[in-house]
């Protein structure tokens, strides 16, 4: 089965090398035939890309630690879920996944992009299949997830304990989705650069892909964020780590990209923008796998520090992005300009949006990057964290996030700045009044904490004003306004929500940073102490056996307001004797939207246990938020225009039998 | 206004936002960027009390203290200068004697290391790359070690 696997990797790579050329060529010499190998080629490589993958998902889930991979990074006494999600857990296993979702992705362009044109069709696919060889290379010659070894061991050396974990099933392929999702927008806008043609169907085309991969990298990035909360102990839910950066990136500049193809489509303008964004979000995502795969950053994502691998990758990254923006250069003069607008209109607050994240996404690259270029060109090691970001990207995203509720308000072409601004009347004084009521009664000592609601509930009113707005609410009787609320196109749902989203996630940061509380106290057994109105009793401390490590429970005990307790909060220390690792397990009770969160320290010489408590209020709506933006873009996915499609199939297949007819 | 005078305007209020983001992020590199040290270079660096610094290390045998409550002091160490630490907090699960530490904060005016976090490594193979470089960097530490 492994043998079979390496195989259909080998083909795969030489499958996506015949997808790379002929279908190229057939579109340079305008020949059907030659271009309509493009489509089965690339779906028999994503056949064949899956069977490696399930190959080696079985020999991880069989513990056949004659696979080196398997052996490095699995143990027969672990639990058969994280057997199989351990396969995507390392370097080599999560490359493999890296291009079954590339393959995928290529595959689903080849069954669904029928009423394409045929040359940009095959353009895409070539392109698509080019990205894929230089990632089976890659993983063919510096990391091989199929090696053998002779004699096998008996024992594997352990998954690292941080990634035993149910996060590690949902966030690594959900994040690819995303970051590989882009590869598709890449492919259509060098495709068109090939062409030199480009037009407002084109984005039609790929809006919808573009929408996909968000809706994924923001699950993703959202699953990420939470696992880090709860599996590292330290409360946190960002930490502006490079390897979070790698992800926020291509998440920054991708959402610029799903509002200026908006544009595009709807006002055949900002085309060559668009364009350039796809390129470059794209690139993030190329930059993210560099950073994260290439062993430059020291961190639980980087697996193994090989420098091969990472001046391959390097050069991938040049390859691909140097040649899309050096065949951009060259042939973006070529494509037409579109139309010209009024600054006050939908478009100008899309550009204005643009700008916004663009120059965000500048600047959290900078704060990345920086620090390796100061250790390349000296002695200088340093480090950018959060005062940094705090700094310079919190700026940018309060004017940004002020003026969001505007955007879907303004009409197209000429919009009335002072009509919209009435509309938004009562959301504004909502907000104002949020922002008194936090000053005067919750927290006077903080303006931004104040102003932080303020914002938040700004933006979730601002989401619902825009429904109410459209389907005519106070002005029509409520049988009619539900009628027209079930008419609205899905798409303004889909702002809606994810605008809704971004004011829950935004509570969420507010509610969290600002109103958060916490205590690190060691604590005996019956103690109890309390935090912003909540009494936890330390019960103590428990030995317990897993199945492949041992823990000291620690259990502790709500107590609620007549005295009793009202519910049981556990946090562990566990300890993994194949990798002689321990890890802390934290203890969570939700309460409401708020959570109590509990992290076990060391035990002292008294045995009294070192114990850190926080309070976070409204900290679900962080994740919640994100889950609510992932509705948003399904429902956008769901809209009607992006299901009928531009050109009618039908008409393509007369197209398609007349160009048959013709000799 | 022209078409043209306002579409100039247009560019103009494009290109100062640029233009403050870009000097905001430079100040914000210049004055947020924490350095990283470690013991030994610390006579020839002038760190300021209050200046926000990485100290990294190995922490050095017998030198762990647990105080009262939670504050935990330590030495780092580059086997040729230590410095005093104490941080109040968890400490990271694989903290221990004679391992590859970076805490982060500011000293003091007694000379004492006021860490608001401390990092060790994530896993048992790895050494923190900023510490095993540097170790590396002072002759103390090969490579053959980290297995």
């Amino acid at each position: 089965m492994v043998e079979t696997g390496h195989f259909a990797l080998v083909l795969a790579f030489a499958l996506s090398l015949v997808q790379t050329l002929v279908p190229l060529f057939g579109a340079r010499l305008n020949n059907q035939r030659l271009m309509a190998v493009g489509g089965p080629v690339a779906v028999t490589g994503f056949a064949l890309t899956a069977l490696s993958f399930v190959a080696l998902a079985s020999a991880y889930a069989s513990s056949d630690f004659s696979v080196a991979s398997v052996w490095e990074n699995s143990h027969s006494l672990q639990p058969l879920i994280y057997k199989i999600t351990g396969t995507w857990g390392n370097h080599e296993g999560s490359m493999l996944l890296w291009v079954l979702i590339l393959t995928f992705f290529g595959a689903l362009v080849a069954a669904f992009g029928s009423n394409l044109p045929a040359t940009l069709r095959a353009n895409v696919l070539a392109v698509q299949g080019a990205i894929g060889a230089a990632f089976f290379l890659f993983i063919l010659a510096t990391s091989n997830p199929f090696i053998r070894l002779n004699p096998a061991p008996i024992e594997g050396r352990d998954l690292n304990p941080i990634l035993q974990d149910l996060g590690l099933a949902i966030h690594p392929p959900f994040l690819y989705l995303g970051y590989v999702g882009f590869s598709i927008c890449f492919s259509f806008s060098v495709a068109a650069l090939i062409e030199g043609r480009i037009d407002a169907s084109w984005a039609r085309w790929v809006r919808p892909w573009t929408l996909v991969a968000w809706m994924f990298l923001t699950g993703g990035i959202a699953m990420g964020s939470y696992w880090a909360y709860y599996e590292l102990g330290w409360g946190g839910f960002w930490f502006w780590d490079p390897v979070e950066n790698a992800s926020f990136m291509p998440w920054l500049s991708g959402t610029a990209l799903l509002h200026s193809a908006i544009v595009m489509e709807k006002r055949s303008a900002l085309k060559i923008w668009t364009l350039l964004l796809a390129i470059l979000t794209f690139s993030m995502s190329l930059l993210g796998t560099f950073l994260v795969r290439s062993g430059v950053l020291t961190s639980v994502h980087a697996f193994a520090t090989d420098p091969t691998r990472g001046v391959f990758i390097l050069c991938i990254l040049t390859l691909f992005i140097g040649g899309s923006l050096a065949l951009f250069a060259l042939r973006a003069s070529r494509l037409t300009a579109g139309g010209l607008f009024h600054p006050i209109s939908r478009e100008g607050a899309l550009v204005l949006n643009n700008l916004f994240l663009t120059t965000a996404t500048a600047t959290v690259l900078v704060g990345t990057l920086y620090p390796l270029a100061v250790e390349a060109f000296s002695a200088d090691k340093i480090s950018v964290g959060a005062p940094f970001f705090n700094l310079t990207f919190g700026p940018l995203m309060v004017p940004l996030l002020l003026v969001v509720p505007f955007g879907p308000l303004l009409a197209w072409k000429r919009g009335d700045v002072f009509a919209v601004a009435q509309r938004l009347m009562v959301a504004f004084a909502a907000a104002l009044l949020a922002t008194l009521v936090t000053a005067l009664f919750i927290d006077g000592a903080s303006v931004f904490a104040a102003l932080g609601v303020g914002l938040a509930v700004w933006l979730i009113l601002g989401a619902l004003t825009d429904l109410a707005v459209k389907s005519g609410f106070g002005n029509v009787a409520p049988g009619i306004l539900v009628r027209r609320l079930l008419r609205l196109p899905r798409s303004v749902y889909g702002t809606a929500f994810a605008h809704l989203g971004l004011g829950l996630t935004t509570l969420g940061i507010v509610g969290t940073l600002c109103f958060g509380t916490e205590k690190i106290l060691s604590m005996h057994a019956g103690e109890t102490v309390e935090l912003s109105g909540h009494t936890v009793r330390f019960v103590g401390l428990y030995p317990a056996q897993g199945p492949n490590y041992s823990e000291d429970r620690g259990r502790f005990e709500l107590i609620g307001v007549s005295g009793s307790p009202v519910g049981e909060i556990s946090s562990a220390k566990r300890f993994y004797p194949v990798r002689e690792m321990t890890t802390t397990e934290s203890g969570i009770r939700t309460i409401g939207l708020s959570q109590l969160y509990l992290s076990l320290g060391d035990e002292g010489n008294d045995g009294s246990v070192v114990v850190r408590l926080w309070w976070k209020p409204l900290v679900t709506l962080i994740w919640g938020g994100g889950l609510v933006m992932m509705a948003g873009a399904a429902m956008s996915l769901m809209d009607r225009r992006l299901r009928v499609g531009a050109p009618s199939r039908r008409r393509k297949q007369v197209i398609a039998l007349k160009s048959v007819g013709q000799p | 206004m022209t078409r043209k005078q306002k579409r100039l305007s247009v560019i103009a209020g494009g290109l100062a936002f640029l233009g403050a983001a870009t000097g905001l992020t430079f100040y914000a590199l210049g004055q947020k960027a924490s350095y990283f040290y470690m013991p030994a270079d610390l006579t020839t660096a002038s760190v300021q009390p209050g200046q926000r610094i990485r100290l990294g290390g190995l922490v050095e045998k017998g030198t762990i203290q647990r105080g009262q409550r939670a504050t935990v002091g330590f030495s780092v160490t580059d086997t040729h200068k230590s410095v005093k630490v104490t941080y109040t907090g968890i400490l990271p699960d694989l903290f221990r004697e004679e391992q590859g530490v970076i805490t982060e904060g500011t000293f003091g005016p007694d000379g004492v290391f006021v860490a608001d976090s401390v990092l060790a490594k994530h896993d048992e193979r790895y050494m923190p790359k900023d510490v095993a470089d540097g170790l590396k960097a002072k002759g103390v530490w090969q490579e053959s070690k980290s297995e």
